[in-house]
């Protein structure tokens, strides 16, 4: 039994923690982005459908999985408060209207698809389908934005680098959501749904390059952060595998194509935190090791993550299992 | 609006609606696993339809407190910035666990739960009801030790680092099994479950009204008197215990929050055999937002007030507003909404003793009355929940870490007071279509009735291969 005195005296195992918790604090958002991101995929293609049955197959397929997806939101955000409040509480104040964006879009995008199904006349659903694409459109691009300014501490909310980073998470979630929809429901959707993941595929390589333009122009060491040998493997990587997407989905390798945009996602999200390490609020300069919280709490947290968070991955892998292959809209509770 | 109150009024308004959500999920929690058991070992269609009624009506009010739940998490950091600054250490640890531990458990297994009945095994299915539920409920335990924890800190030393005051955690234990902890968490399970037995004890009575009173027929007339047993027995268990339980914390309230108590009982001066108004009527009109307890005109007990606080003994002391060196916190509001909650409380225990003897003699169907006060009691139960949050809410103030910070040193310190309002108005515009549109939908699940005839699982003929067959994880029933 580990006693309190024990872990007052040092980090766990001798573990560099601070280095331990950013890189987990961004896998969790990169996985809230890839996992609810294939959601709001799904919506944003939702918006460019023609059919009440194909609309209805779109919330069919996301239907038993956005909820939990979105939790890991939930828990990139205690992660944060947890581990480095005074980064969670500067970086969440600082950019406060945008937080509340976030949320709003997160609120209409959760709530549409319930209503929807409950009245039939046309008008209502009309309604609540522009709810469900605004939210989910509009829900990773502010927090595309905020990704933004906060990579290179911008103290505003409205900036270029707020505004490419927003694409360029929003053409990423339609790049999983394509992937996904032809995955869970590709008989009751067009086969179009695939040339608009190929299309948005191309447009996220795009916006990556913009992305990083601006960023050599933003960022205070300017283009030599850029030339880190991570960041250009994972850049060129992104290339390589948007073309193995475009393939995979052509082939029909629906499952393949979603975990490529998977890879795609994490890489990106590496990239981020490359370029902010060992910075956490780069508006401040505030360290990660600045802004970590004390040996005890932390070790306590390093304890619980690492026993919740394999139990978690098996929720999931429950979840997705009982829901493997095809889901139809008469599935739809 | 000043950024401060602003905060504070928005904090307010995004709790208040937010509870009632989670209120609605864990009270139901334990009737759906109930339910879920029953449906699969007796396969009679009745539980079939009991579980998958209430479970429309606990998806949707998950899907709303999941949304407004992650609202309330980002405003620590929003709003409540130089809070979260100070208390990291304490407050982030619990709200990162209950996302781990907790609000991934329900989320995912929420999925099978509500859409997944033809697609797993009765095990897995059974299973994912019981995750569900213990979700909700573990959840609870995460939230009410931050909670708690403000109200009665322990196991932390404070430390100024760069000008600030920070709160480092030295006991765990101590602080996390904090003195309220127990106190609270029994309190709002049990108050979760009445709420949803007077809730559902409320909708069954209004058709069991109809049918056997008014004389109109309803096909799902077993249905609804099912349900109008089940939830009286909640009730019955319930009822007695919330006030029973509540007697203790209000001693364990006078012990650790003398100041709040001083508000619940609108005691100023220090005092000893200190009646408690079970009626309290103001004398005049100063008297309804200024209330002092010895210029009320009421009914009182003879020092049970004291006896309340000290735990028996009448000629106890309470300590007096007038004594304490921070300012008091809104007493109207307090002294009220205490007032209120227990008042509703007794006739919560009223009407299950009045519905159980109705039950023992054979007329629960027919006494007219009953389902009267049944229907207009169904609301009644979340009333008293916001109120009893409100007196420990309020009724804490000015701190926000008693003792420790008050609630106008947490506010984010670069906050404008036109973003703190903009946010504010855009809440209450926003959440009141939200409780607009899930009362609309609630009202239209009750209206619809539950499902039934060949849509029923029960009904249908058992067949070796269904439609969309089990993968991967297909039990061996």
């Amino acid at each position: 039994m580990i006693s309190v005195e024990g872990l007052t005296a040092g980090p766990l195992f001798g573990l560099p923690l601070p280095e331990v918790w950013y890189g987990l604090m961004f896998t969790l958002l990169a996985t809230f982005l890839f996992l609810d991101g294939f959601d709001f995929g799904a919506g944003a293609i939702y918006g460019l459908l023609d059919t009440d049955r194909q609309r209805e197959a779109v919330l069919a397929a996301v239907g038993p999985f956005w909820d939990g997806n979105e939790v890991w939101l939930v828990v990139f955000g205690g992660a944060l408060f947890a581990a480095f409040p005074a980064a969670y509480a500067g970086l969440f104040s600082r950019h406060y209207l945008l937080m509340f964006a976030i949320l709003g879009a997160l609120i209409i995008r959760g709530l549409a698809p319930e209503m929807y199904e409950q009245r039939h006349d046309n008008l209502w659903q009309r309604a609540w389908s522009v709810a469900f694409v605004a939210g989910s459109v509009l829900a990773p691009f502010f927090l595309g934005v905020f990704a933004g300014n906060w990579l290179v501490g911008n103290e505003g909310s409205i900036s270029l680098i707020g505004l490419v980073v927003g694409v360029t998470l929003t053409l990423l979630t339609v790049v999983s959501g394509a992937a996904f929809l032809r995955l869970k429901a590709q008989h009751d959707l067009p086969p179009v749904v695939s040339t608009y993941g190929q299309l948005a595929v191309v447009g996220y390589l795009l916006a990556v390059v913009a992305t990083l333009a601006v960023l050599a122009m933003r960022l205070p060491e300017g283009i030599t952060t850029l030339l880190d040998p991570l960041i250009i493997v994972l850049v060129v990587a992104s290339i390589v595998l948007a073309a193995g997407y475009i393939l995979a989905l052509r082939r029909e390798q629906n499952l393949i194509a979603l975990g490529i945009a998977g890879v795609m996602t994490y890489g990106l999200i590496t990239v981020v935190a490359r370029i902010m390490y060992p910075a956490i609020d780069p508006a401040t300069g505030a360290t990660i090791r600045e802004t970590i919280v004390s040996t005890l709490p932390l070790n306590l947290m390093t304890i619980g993550a690492g026993l919740l968070l394999p139990l978690v991955v098996v929720y999931f892998a429950v979840l997705y299992t009982a829901f493997s292959g095809p889901i139809t809209p008469e599935e739809a509770y | 609006m000043d950024p401060v109150i602003a905060s504070r009024a928005q904090f307010a308004l995004t709790t208040m609606v937010h509870i009632i959500f989670p209120v609605m999920s864990m009270g139901l929690a334990p009737f759906l696993i109930y339910f879920t058991w029953k449906d699969i070992r007796t396969g009679k269609p009745v539980y079939e339809q009991l579980r998958r009624f209430w479970t429309k009506i606990f998806a949707i009010s998950f899907v709303v407190g999941t949304v407004t739940g992650i609202v309330l998490e980002f405003e620590f950091g929003t709003n409540f910035a130089a809070f979260s600054t100070a208390a990291g250490e304490l407050f982030g640890g619990p709200l990162a666990v209950e996302g781990m531990m907790a609000f991934m458990l329900e989320a995912t297994f929420l999925g099978i739960f509500v859409f997944g009945r033809d697609r797993v095994g009765d095990k897995l299915y059974f299973i994912s009801s019981v995750a569900v539920g213990l979700g909700t409920w573990l959840s609870a335990v995460w939230i009410l030790i931050a909670n708690s924890w403000m109200q009665t800190p322990r196991g932390y030393e404070l430390a100024s680092e760069g000008g600030q005051t920070v709160v480092h955690l030295v006991d765990p234990i101590a602080a996390y099994l904090n003195p309220r902890f127990g106190y609270m968490y029994v309190h709002m399970q049990n108050a979760a479950i009445e709420s949803v037995a007077l809730f559902m004890a409320g909708v069954a009575a209004y058709y069991v009204f109809r049918h056997h009173v008014w004389g109109f027929d309803h096909d799902n007339i077993d249905f609804w008197e099912t349900t109008l047993k089940i939830a009286l027995i909640a009730l019955l268990i319930t009822a007695p215990l919330q006030a029973f339980h509540g007697d203790m914390y209000g001693r364990h309230v006078a012990e650790t929050q003398p100041q709040k108590f001083a508000a619940m009982e609108a005691v100023w001066e220090t005092d000893s055999y200190v009646p408690e108004y079970i009626v309290a009527a103001p004398t005049n009109l100063d008297s309804i937002t200024d209330p002092r307890a010895k210029e009320l005109f009421g009914i009182g007990i003879p020092g049970g007030a004291s006896w309340l606080a000290s735990g028996g003994d009448p000629t106890a002391e309470i300590t007096g507003l007038n004594e304490f060196d921070t300012e008091a916190p809104p007493v109207a509001i307090v002294f009220w909404a205490f007032r209120a909650m227990v008042g509703m409380g007794f006739w919560f225990i009223l009407l299950s003793f009045w519905g159980g003897y109705r039950w023992y003699k054979g007329e629960l169907f027919e006494d007219g009355l009953l389902h009267k006060a049944l229907m207009g009691s169904s609301l009644l139960g979340i009333v008293a929940v916001e109120l009893g949050w409100v007196v420990t809410e309020v009724g804490r103030q000015p701190w926000v870490i008693q003792g420790v910070m008050k609630t106008s040193e947490g506010v984010s310190p670069g906050l404008t007071g036109l973003e703190a309002t903009a946010t504010f108005a855009g809440f209450v515009g926003l959440y009141s279509a939200l409780l607009i549109l899930y009362g609309y939908v609630v009202a239209r699940i009750i209206r619809n009735g539950p499902p039934g005839g060949d849509d029923l699982r029960t009904n249908r003929e058992p067949s070796p291969t269904p439609e969309s067959p089990a993968v991967g994880v297909a039990d061996d029933d």
